[in-house]
Parts: C-alpha cells; sequence; structure tokens
C-alpha cells in the first residue's frame, strides 16, 4: 500500500513538474496583442487611410504602397523589375527604361526608399528608389505613381547607401556596398590586390527643383571599404551627409569572420556644401565612365534612354576639409540622424552599445584638429570627442533608428528581434517589444525628416514562420504595425509584405492624394504612334514591319479584323485607349506572342511587338474587364506565307461577302 | 394709378441686368449616379453650349443605343442668347415707362417664355430618350431613357437629376422678383381703391 502510494506520489510530481516545465515555454504573440487593437486599425470600407506607406520590395525589385493603419496593399510600382501584368519592361515604350551600360537588366534589388522634401519635410512630389545589384536610382512620379526616370550609377557596384536625400532634395546619394577597381582603370586583376586596386565611392546625383530630373553631380574616391547606409543632415547639420561604412579591415573573402575583426569600423562625415565648391572650381576630375540615363516622357509616353560618358570624380588628396571618418563600434549598419540634425545614431550590427554623436562636437573636433590618426589620407576623429553618448544595454543586434515628434528615437535589433524606444537626449531605454521575427528596417511617418508626424511603427521584418497560414517553404515577409501615440509601444496588425522589405517611409494621405491623376488627356498624347480617333486607326506596312494603329474604347478595337501580315513580318500593335473617363483601362493580348500584355490608361498609347510563329488566324482580346461587352471586345488578325499575295486590309464591323473557301479536303 | 414706384422701377431695372449674368453661367443641370459613378457625371446646359462630362455619358449611352449629344443637336444654342437679350432690354423699357400694365403684360410674356423653353427641353429629352438605334447591344423591350425634366428619375443603373443651375435660378429668381414688384404694385392700388 505504501508503495503504490509511492508510486502515485512519483507520477503526480512527474506529470506536475512536466506541467510546469511546459509552462515555462514563451507564450504565444496572441498575448502581446491588446484589447482595442481592431478598432485602431479599422479602416471602415469605402473610408481611407490615414497615411500612405511605400515598402521597398528587396528583390522583387518593385515599391508597394499600403495604407496605414489598415496595412491594404493599393499598388506595386514596377520600378527595376519586369512586369508583365503591367507591360513593363515588356513594351515598347518601356523596354527603355530597364536600359543599362550591361544592356536591358530585366531585374533588380530595390532596398531604401527616399520621399523627397522641402525644408526638411516630406511633400509628396517623387519618391527615390535604389537597385542594388546593377546601381542605379530611380524616380517614381507621385502624381501617376510611375517610374519616370532611372540613372545607373558608374564607379560602383552594390548601391546599398541608396537613395538616402537631403532635406531640399538637392542631392541623392549613391554609395558602393563593394568595392571595385574603378570603371577606368583594367579591371582584370587578381582579387586579392584588392587594397591597391579596389576603391569605395559615394556619388552625388543632383535633382532638378521642378521636373526632378536626376545628373550625377560628382562623385567622391575613397578607400576600399564597404558603405553600407546614410543619412542626410538636416536643420544645422545641413549640408553634411553620413554614410556608416564595414570591413575597415578591407578584405576580400570570408567578411563573416575577415571584416569583423576590428572594434571599430566608421561613420564617413561628408562635407556636401564643400565638395559642391570643389566640383564647381574645377579640383575634379573628369572620368571617362559609361552609364545609362533613362527618361519616361510623359507627354510621349515613351521611355528613352541615353549612354552617359562621363563623371566628375572628386579624389580627398586635392580637396582638403571634404571627408571625416568618425569611429563607430563594429560595423555599423544604420547611420540615422535626427530630426533636430544635431545628433547621429550609428549602430553596430555587432556591438554592446548605441553610440549617438553631436553634431556640435564634430565639427568643434574639425576645427582643432581633434584627430586620432588618418585612415587611407583620410583624418579620423577621436571618438571620445565626437561622443554625445551611448545607449547602454540596448538590445543585441543594432540595425536601425527611426524618430518620433516626441524627441523618442526607435531602433530595431534583429538579434533579440525587438523595438527599443528611448530618449535621444537622455539615452535612456523606455520600453521595449518584441517583433515577429527578426526586424529589419523600422518606418514612422516622416520619421527620417525634421517633421516626424508619429503616431505609428511599422517593423518590417526578416522572419515569418508561423505568422500567418504557411504557404509551403516560401512565405510572405511579414511587417508588424505598433501605435506609438502612448508611452508604451503596442502591437496592433501585422501584415504579409510584398518581396522583401528593406526601407519604407509613410507619409500623410493628404499630401498625396490630391495630386493623384486620374487619367491622361487624349489631347496632350504625342506618341508618335498613336491613333487619336477612330478615323486615324489603320494597319500599314513598312517593308518587314506591318504597324497596326490601333484604338481601344467600350466595347471594341478599330481596327479588329487585320489580313495581309506575313510570315517573317513584325507586326506592331499600337493600341491608343481613347477612353478619358477614371478608371477604365484597356489590355491587349494576342495568343502565342512571346511576350507580355498591354494594360494602356485611358487616354495612352502602348505598343506591343509581336513576331508571328506560323500562318493562321489569331485572336486578340481585351484582358482587363473594361465593360459590359468586355467579353465582346476581341478580334482576329490573319498571317499568310511569306509568299502570299493577300493584300493588307483592316476593318471594324464591316464584314465582306463571304468567300466559300474552306480549308476541307474534300 | 398705374404708376410703379421709383424703388419698384429701380429693383426692375437692376434684374432685368442681372440676366446678364446667364451669359456666364449654366443654366441648367442634369447629374447622373451609378454604382460605378459614385462622385456621379454631370452635364451643363449653357445658353449656347453643353459642357462637362458629355463625352463619358455619350460613352456610355452607346449602349442602348442612344444618340451622341453635342452642340449641333441644339438649334436654340443659336437664338438663346439673343432671346435673353430682348428680355433684358425688355425689362429695362419696362423700368423706363414705370407702368405697372405693362409690367403685368411682360410676366405675362415671361411665362409664356420659361413655359416654351420647357416645353422644348421636354421635347428635346423624349426624343433623345426614345430615338434608339436599332442596333444598340442593349435593348429592353418598352423601355425609353427620356431624362428627367425637373427632379430626379431612375434611368437603368443611373439616378438621374435634373435641376437648374446658377443661371437658371438668375432667371427663375429675377421672374419671381418682377412678379413680387407687381404684386405690390397691384396690392397698393389695391388698397386706394379701398379707401
Amino acid at each position: 500500500m505504501k508503495s503504490l502510494f509511492k508510486t502515485f506520489l512519483l507520477v503526480a510530481l512527474t506529470a506536475s513538474t512536466f506541467t510546469w516545465l511546459q509552462s515555462c515555454k514563451p507564450k504565444g504573440a496572441q498575448s502581446a496583442v491588446s484589447g482595442d487593437a481592431a478598432s485602431k486599425v479599422y479602416v471602415a470600407p469605402g473610408k481611407y487611410d490615414e497615411f500612405y506607406n511605400f515598402v521597398s520590395g528587396g528583390f522583387s525589385g518593385q515599391m508597394s504602397v499600403y495604407g496605414i493603419p489598415s496595412g491594404r496593399l493599393f499598388r506595386v510600382i514596377p520600378v527595376f523589375s519586369v512586369d508583365p501584368e503591367k507591360g513593363y519592361g515588356y513594351s515598347e515604350e518601356t523596354k527603355a527604361m530597364l536600359n543599362t551600360s550591361h544592356g536591358f537588366v530585366p531585374w533588380d534589388d530595390l532596398h531604401h526608399i527616399a520621399l523627397s522634401e522641402t525644408d526638411g519635410i516630406q511633400d509628396g512630389r517623387w519618391v527615390f528608389g535604389n537597385g542594388n545589384n546593377t546601381p542605379r536610382i530611380a524616380r517614381i512620379d507621385l502624381k501617376t505613381f510611375r517610374t519616370a526616370e532611372i540613372i545607373e550609377i558608374p564607379n560602383s557596384a552594390g548601391n546599398h547607401s541608396s537613395p538616402f536625400i537631403t532635406e531640399n532634395s538637392e542631392y541623392v546619394v549613391a554609395g558602393t556596398r563593394f568595392s571595385i577597381p574603378m570603371d577606368n582603370s583594367n579591371g582584370d586583376v587578381p582579387i586579392n590586390t584588392y587594397k591597391q586596386n579596389f576603391h569605395g565611392t559615394v556619388s552625388f546625383i543632383g535633382v532638378d527643383k521642378t521636373s526632378g530630373n536626376m545628373n550625377i553631380a560628382f562623385q567622391i574616391l575613397l578607400p576600399g571599404v564597404n558603405f553600407d547606409l546614410a543619412r542626410a543632415g538636416k536643420g544645422k547639420s545641413h549640408g553634411w551627409m553620413f554614410f556608416s561604412c564595414y570591413n575597415s579591415e578591407r578584405a576580400n573573402t570570408l567578411l563573416e569572420v575577415n571584416s569583423t575583426q576590428k572594434d571599430k569600423d566608421f561613420i564617413l562625415c561628408v562635407n556636401w556644401k564643400k565638395a559642391e565648391e570643389y566640383a564647381k572650381a574645377g579640383k575634379g576630375k573628369l572620368q571617362s565612365v559609361k552609364y545609362a540615363h533613362n527618361i519616361y516622357d510623359e507627354q510621349k509616353q515613351m521611355a528613352s534612354s541615353a549612354i552617359e560618358n562621363q563623371v566628375m570624380m572628386l579624389d580627398p588628396k586635392d580637396c582638403p576639409d571634404m571627408v571625416y571618418f568618425m569611429p563607430c563600434p563594429k560595423s555599423p549598419h544604420g547611420c540615422d540622424t535626427d530630426p533636430t540634425g544635431e545628433y547621429i545614431v550609428g549602430s553596430g550590427k555587432l556591438a554592446a552599445v548605441i553610440p549617438v554623436f553631436s553634431f556640435t562636437k564634430i565639427q568643434a573636433a574639425i576645427a582643432a584638429k581633434n584627430y586620432e590618426g588618418d585612415y587611407e589620407g583620410i583624418p579620423v576623429l577621436k571618438y571620445d570627442a565626437v561622443l554625445h553618448g551611448e545607449v547602454k544595454k540596448p538590445g543585441l543586434g543594432p540595425l536601425h533608428t527611426e524618430f518620433d515628434d516626441n524627441g523618442f528615437a526607435y531602433t530595431s535589433f534583429f538579434v533579440s528581434s525587438e523595438v527599443v524606444k528611448w530618449n535621444v537626449k537622455s539615452l535612456e531605454v523606455v520600453d521595449r517589444v518584441p517583433t515577429y521575427y527578426s526586424v529589419g528596417h523600422l518606418s514612422v511617418p516622416g520619421g527620417p525628416t525634421r517633421k516626424p508626424w508619429g503616431k505609428y511603427l511599422i517593423a518590417y521584418n526578416k522572419i515569418t514562420k508561423d505568422r500567418y497560414l504557411p504557404t509551403g517553404p516560401e512565405l510572405a515577409q511579414s511587417a508588424q504595425l505598433y501605435d506609438i501615440s502612448g508611452d508604451k509601444m503596442k502591437l496592433i496588425l501585422d501584415f504579409p509584405t510584398i518581396g522583401e522589405p528593406h526601407y519604407a517611409e509613410a507619409i500623410p494621405a493628404s499630401l498625396i492624394m490630391k495630386n493623384s491623376q486620374k487619367i491622361y488627356k487624349i489631347e496632350e498624347n504625342k506618341n508618335p504612334y498613336a491613333a487619336l480617333g477612330d478615323k486615324f486607326a489603320r494597319v500599314e506596312r513598312k517593308g518587314n514591319e506591318i504597324h497596326v494603329y490601333m484604338t481601344a474604347i467600350r466595347s471594341h478595337f478599330t481596327p479588329d479584323n487585320i489580313e495581309g501580315v506575313k510570315m517573317g513580318d513584325m507586326v506592331y500593335f499600337h493600341v491608343t485607349n481613347l477612353e478619358q473617363d477614371w478608371d477604365v483601362p484597356h489590355g491587349f493580348a494576342v495568343k502565342g506572342a512571346n511576350n507580355a500584355e498591354l494594360l494602356i490608361m485611358p487616354g495612352e498609347t502602348q505598343t506591343l511587338a509581336w513576331k508571328p510563329e506560323k500562318p493562321g488566324v489569331y485572336p486578340i482580346y481585351c484582358t482587363d474587364f473594361c465593360s459590359a461587352l468586355h467579353q465582346e471586345m476581341q478580334g482576329y488578325i490573319r498571317v499568310s506565307a511569306a509568299g502570299s499575295n493577300v493584300p493588307i486590309s483592316f476593318s471594324t464591323g464591316k464584314t465582306a461577302p463571304a468567300v466559300t473557301t474552306t480549308t476541307d479536303k474534300k | 394709378m398705374n404708376k410703379l414706384s421709383t424703388s419698384s422701377r429701380i429693383i426692375i431695372a437692376i434684374i432685368s441686368l442681372s440676366l446678364i449674368l446667364t451669359y456666364f453661367t449654366p443654366i441648367w443641370r442634369i447629374d447622373l449616379f451609378a454604382p460605378q459613378y459614385p462622385e456621379g457625371l454631370t452635364m451643363k446646359i449653357w445658353l449656347n453650349d453643353i459642357k462637362g462630362q458629355v463625352d463619358i455619358i455619350n460613352g456610355l449611352n452607346h449602349y442602348i443605343g442612344m444618340r451622341k449629344i453635342n452642340v449641333a443637336m441644339f438649334p436654340e444654342f443659336s437664338f438663346l442668347t439673343y432671346i435673353v437679350g430682348f428680355y433684358i432690354i425688355l425689362g429695362l423699357a419696362v423700368s423706363v415707362i414705370g407702368n405697372r400694365k405693362v409690367l403685368f403684360w411682360y410676366l405675362v410674356f415671361t411665362a409664356f417664355g420659361g413655359a416654351f423653353a420647357m416645353f422644348d427641353f421636354y421635347r428635346w429629352g423624349y426624343e433623345y430618350g426614345h430615338d434608339l438605334d436599332p442596333t444598340a447591344p442593349i435593348k429592353v423591350p418598352g423601355l425609353s431613357y427620356q431624362p428627367p425634366m425637373f427632379g430626379h428619375k431612375r434611368l437603368l443603373n443611373f439616378d438621374a437629376y435634373s435641376f437648374p443651375d446658377i443661371g437658371g435660378w438668375i432667371v427663375i429668381g429675377a421672374a419671381t422678383i418682377a412678379f413680387l414688384v407687381w404684386l405690390h404694385g397691384w396690392y397698393r392700388s389695391h388698397k386706394m381703391k379701398l379707401k
């Protein structure tokens, strides 16, 4: 009996121990959501979100547009990658947008967003994005939400610290993540001659005040470190740009070990006002390079690509007082300036503290030549002389910092998977919340500007795992929305994203929606291939080219019966959407085209090139459900053998008397 | 006895001149709302022109075989400005003459003019709504699409609203004031008679 009792006790103890151990496991994320979260993110049907959120697509190469606080996706803007859905990179008009010095590049890796600013405040005119792989910067026009311009960056590889913008949109920048031999040198060198032959550059790309058109104003030749992220000074520090960099060891292999040996790497401080003067004074050298500059002409509705041949290179050796290095602990990543422009926050990925630098102290140290030495000829400021202070024990793996309108900073921690809120002046940590999982960039509306709008914080995470219904091994990336209007950050929403978001910016909807264009005015359509009315619709032969000048209006194409195309011909369908009504696009597709569709907005002309593969009759149709008779919006094009004598003919609504021919052989 | 007071004559002159504004403002407006047009489509009728989203309305109406609305459709546009000019001069003449009886006949004449204008508008609407292309894609047996002359009417998926615009209200206001002036004069002389 006693032994039975003992056994019972043992079993009970074991069981309770297991239960206790079980309860030690972390609780699910559900417990982190407060009760009123739903009402905070609920935007009723037909109502608008308070903010637009422009989110980089990472390896999708595109930029997506979300509403905040609902997390609803509104649009994916094709930027660096082809988009068959919209015909971007497939239509004859848009192909040139993706031209580079390497030819047509149909993909890139878009990491960072920069909204245009006036006086350090978002102005809602343009949004810029960087191409990381084949170095480029794109400008998107926020009237049309379309890519208006792409400029390639020479002397660059891995355009990562880009396109961060100055407070009056004077410049967007581009810093090299990979150092490389310069474009005008013989690049065919042994990789282990890195230290002799490899250089980094930072480029300042001027932005025209009215048109927004970009031009590479100058580049600065720098030691072969890896430039990572950047942020412009603002207010008192306007005229300066800060670039974080790692790999001051200048390793060219196994960087995860070889570039992480030193205690400190650098933040590069660039006095760009000074650099501007040097460039003007002709202190730079004109280097012969090749880079593409692509502009989408909204009137002609056509992209053109020009190859530029020169760039102005400033060498710090010839330009004193232009650049300084500032030591920053352990492989800095984020490099963010606070809304006052006084504090620069460096985030060493492997550092145990967050150093906060003071712009006033930087200026004093420069004036007093308070250097601890130089790095490849560039003065290195003394760490203690420029430091405002360090945030102690903030978390593990700090990456990026955003700011609110109340003097607080929010830093993301990849390794400890959390966001930490701290006071910029006192450097005290005041709150922390978990993210799901391993957060990268953060976004507070207006966070990088002189005037943060605050209210929300969005975390863009790198790991998703169990946040949504599983979709096999490949998962959507997850973002989390936090309410930061109170003292404590509150998780209020999870939403999936396109591609892999890196940086994002949010802007009040009121700054953008009033300018959003509804249609293209047909009388402003200067596309040379437009048919601005049914009576101009026609088919013309030019040698081996067939040009179909076609119109589309609910619910027919003119012409919709086309004959006289022969094998060996290249057929160009120039389709003009004659509609002048909001939200009535027409689509166009032809069977067997080794291409994509066209999606043509009201008043727009787009061209699809098609090379028929064999004789026959090919259907064409409208792909966008345009009207009650959309399904009737169709036609045929006949392709005859090369030597055939079928004449060019075209019509809509007229049926020629049927000729009794048949393909049946009796 | 039939003499209008000076203030009445000034008022008649002012309202006559106010008709000049109808040259610069739309007279009538038709608004159309549908599930897919929550923002609405508007057509504005001027003395000599038709403005607004006429092209879009035409584009939609071709499904049910309605004719395209255009300026040529309205021969009235060629003489409406003269008619209004005539009424302005007539009103000024009434003001100069300053006789209540003359004002009365002016009002009668105006009422006829208004009635004729509304009849003309109705006639156009009837023709526009009934004269349909027999090859139209959408044919609803027995249904016509005559727009409302005044107020609201449901036309397939559209709610149509037809009301005066600024110029129309000016005309109505001017006629009403002229009537009140006459009434006031009549009432005064009536009272004097009783005394």
